[in-house]
């Protein structure tokens, strides 16, 4: 069962978003979401996917329409990027903590200033705590099974959140791939139509949206909490439905020739496919590196992570972005909190790689490793490192 | 929508118990302030609109002082996002009933209605209000113009009048209080070409009440700008917010009308303005002004009027005199 197909990834998310049969969509066009929104839009005005598309007049207002939408009980879609994220930024903690299980797609961008429409994942760790379910996609078969994994997840009624799908603006979004679609038979079967728990609805009049004084706030927000790590499970069984029926499966930390490794590289996105090439390289050459690939940010899963460095030395991440000021980048920081418990942890050095599009090859990663190793036989010189500064 | 003139406005109390709906939509119980004539307009209001409704609502007073977790004041099926994008809310609930009674999931389309003060509509609000008028959603948006940030303590907003006091337009030795002429959302929203527009005031619930029906009625986008008195910001008396919003009406500082596909018209004439001063005297807001602002205001309040009246083809009342040094003129 299946059809291989080739096109542009974009494209085939949006095709996922077809499949998945969204009612609704609130976008505002940026750079490089566009061409998957353009493509819906076109889609709802041929009658191929029956649902409304709602032209907003910004990202704020795509994020408040969705949350609209999903109120009213329709299945919610949008993309945005960069910019347009941080513009939506305060609507997104209210989408989550209203459990309203809107997908969106974020082809992550570098943030201004300066402008930058190129990739890196500086528009998403901005936005690391808004309580949404978040994943990142490494290729284009990943970007379609997880955009159609994400609603079926967002929908369940023991998870009721929102979630995001990363894709790297451009390297990943433009690129035309060969992929693997479902039949729409089989989409229908896994992800049945949306029954939400609750809608405005006159019938069963409710209030959403009451504010809670100091007295409720921290119950709310531990309800919060709880639901989103309590998705971790649900998200595994999830992913393990779709690959018994695609023969695709998903872990939450991916492994690549870790077998025996002293040194781990880590990294989020597309840029790993890079890694494993380099990775390759090295273990060619004798040399006993290894690649874990971190797929789900939010909720965090300290415990595979945990299990993944075990025997290892050194594990390097390579973060997409920036915390300035900070104690490393995003992902490193959050490796070394989760690492630090450990009775026997390897030591955690940070490189941030390919902000603003700065290109990646796998020489980069090999320079990455022959650094760190320098760097941990003298002793870290400082907080992290931010490679390939021109001087 | 029939026409409620002065004269059957002025009888009221005669027609108010037997008239109007009793059912409460808007509960008591909610915290308003006394004399709040926000909650007044919110109880009729959603009396107006009725069953099969939906209200999405901005941050704002009225948005705390009735849904404070766990309790709610709203019998209609209610929604409160943020503070800037509550048309876009009701975008989204509309355009997601919409889709849903297409595909056979919803028997009966809901009505839609988005709420807000005059800071979360004419000022943060008014890009996602503008975007929601000119995609044309069938919803109606009421404002609650209570002509301040009330919620955060009386802060200008672009629709508080002209040498108002707030607290960050405060008079002093280089102010007069708010330097500027308070915003005509009114005609904003009649620019979008849509097919209503009205002002209204609880003070004529009868004219508020058959202007929101109308409103909910029309297909398309209508907007409803509602003054409502705040005792608190406007430092008046508790028990004259009635008796200002007629002031208001009686002296031409908040006409009634309604503009129906482009067309004014005048819902509620007073034969005779009276003098802006008694509106301003009974304000606190208002004190520190001198003959000379209260003059300016005197002027610019009837020549704001004269153009509505073009607009409306509707005939002169009997306006007040006008002299440049007069301090009161009752
Ligand atoms: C983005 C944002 N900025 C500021 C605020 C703070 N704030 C809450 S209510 C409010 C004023 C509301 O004024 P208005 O819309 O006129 O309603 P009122 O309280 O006067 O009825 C402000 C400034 C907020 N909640 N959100
Ligand atoms: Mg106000």
């Amino acid at each position: 069962m299946g059809h291989r197909v080739g096109m542009e990834v974009s494209i085939a998310v949006s095709h996922a978003v077809q499949m998945a049969r969204a009612e609704a969509i609130a976008a505002y066009p940026i750079t490089p979401q566009t061409h998957i929104v353009e493509h819906l839009a076109s889609m709802v005005a041929n009658g191929e996917l029956e649902a409304e598309f709602l032209n907003v007049e910004s990202e704020h207002s795509a994020m408040s329409a969705c949350i609209g939408m999903s109120a009213a009980g329709a299945r919610t879609y949008t993309a945005t990027s960069s910019q347009g994220l941080a513009l939506m930024y305060e609507i997104l903690f209210i989408a989550s903590a209203m459990r309203f299980p809107i997908v969106m797609t974020v082809a992550n961008r570098a943030l201004s200033g300066p402008l930058n429409i190129w990739n890196d994942h500086g528009d998403i760790m901005a936005a690391r705590d808004i309580g949404w379910i978040q994943i990142f996609a490494e290729n284009g078969q990943e970007s379609y099974d997880h955009t159609i994994m994400a609603f079926k997840i967002a929908e369940n009624h023991k998870v009721l959140l929102p979630t995001i799908i990363n894709l790297d603006g451009f390297i990943l979004t433009h690129v035309v791939e060969a992929q693997e679609f479902l039949e729409q038979e089989q989409v229908d079967k896994f992800l049945p139509s949306y029954h939400p728990r609750f809608t405005l609805d006159p019938k069963r009049p409710v209030t959403m949206g009451a504010f809670a004084m100091p007295e409720m706030y921290t119950e709310v927000k531990f309800a919060h909490e709880m639901a989103l790590r309590n998705s971790y499970d649900q998200i595994l069984k999830v992913w393990k439905e779709y690959g018994d029926l695609s023969g695709r499966y998903y872990h939450p930390v991916e492994r690549y020739k870790t077998e025996g490794a002293k040194v781990l590289l880590l990294i989020m996105g597309s840029l790993a496919e890079v890694a494993e090439i380099a990775v390759d390289e090295l273990r060619e050459a004798g040399d006993e590196v290894g690649l874990l690939k971190l797929r789900l940010w939010r909720p965090f899963p300290f415990q595979d992570l945990r299990e993944a460095v075990n025997g290892a030395d050194l594990v390097i991440v390579c973060d997409r972005a920036l915390s300035l000021g900070g104690a490393a980048g995003p992902v490193m920081a959050e490796v070394r909190s989760a690492l630090y418990p450990l009775a026997e942890k390897p030591a955690v050095l940070g490189y941030t790689v390919g902000l603003g599009g700065r290109d990646i090859q796998p020489s980069t990663f090999k320079d990455v490793v022959r650094l760190a190793r320098a760097e941990l036989a003298q002793g870290p010189q400082q907080e992290f490192h931010i490679f390939g500064v021109r001087g | 929508m029939e026409k409620f003139g002065y004269a059957q406005s002025q009888k009221f109390d005669t027609y108010a118990s037997r008239l109007m709906p009793r059912k409460e939509y808007f509960t008591s119980g909610h915290r308003a302030c006394q004399g709040c004539g926000e909650a007044l307009a919110v109880r009729w209001v959603t009396k107006a609109i009725g069953e099969d409704a939906v209200i999405a609502h901005a941050t704002g007073c009225m948005e705390i002082v009735s849904s404070g977790m766990p309790q709610t004041a709203w019998m209609h099926p209610w929604i409160h996002v943020a503070f800037e994008n509550t048309a876009a809310v009701a975008s989204g609930l509309e355009t997601g009933f919409r889709i849903l009674a297409r595909k056979g999931k919803l028997a009966k389309l809901p009505k839609v209605v988005a709420m807000g003060g005059d800071g979360g509509t004419t000022d943060i609000g008014l890009q996602a209000l503008s975007g929601a008028l000119e995609r044309g959603h069938n919803f109606t948006y009421v404002c609650w113009d209570n002509e301040a940030y009330m919620n955060t303590g009386i802060q200008r907003s672009s629709s508080t009048p002209y040498g108002a006091m707030t607290t960050t337009s405060p008079p002093g030795k280089l102010s007069i209080g708010q330097t500027t002429q308070k915003k005509n959302m009114v005609a904003i929203a009649v620019a979008h070409g849509i097919p209503y527009v009205a002002t209204a005031c609880p003070s004529y619930l009868f004219d508020l009440f058959f202007k929101v029906k109308r409103a909910i009625e029309t297909p398309g986008p209508a907007y409803i700008h509602v003054l409502s008195v705040c005792p608190t910001g406007w430092r008046s008396a508790t028990e004259l917010s009635v008796r200002l919003g007629r002031l208001a009406v009686e002296t031409g500082v908040f006409p009634l009308f309604e503009v129906v596909n482009g067309k004014y018209r005048l819902t509620v004439e007073p034969p005779k303005l009276r003098p802006v001063n008694d509106y301003l005297k009974i304000q606190g807001r208002f004190r520190h002004l001198r003959d000379k602002e209260r003059a300016f205001i005197q002027r610019h309040t009837l020549a704001a009027y004269q153009l509505l009246l073009e607009k409306c083809g509707a005939s002169y009342p009997e306006f007040p005199v006008i002299s440049e040094t007069e301090e009161e003129s009752e």
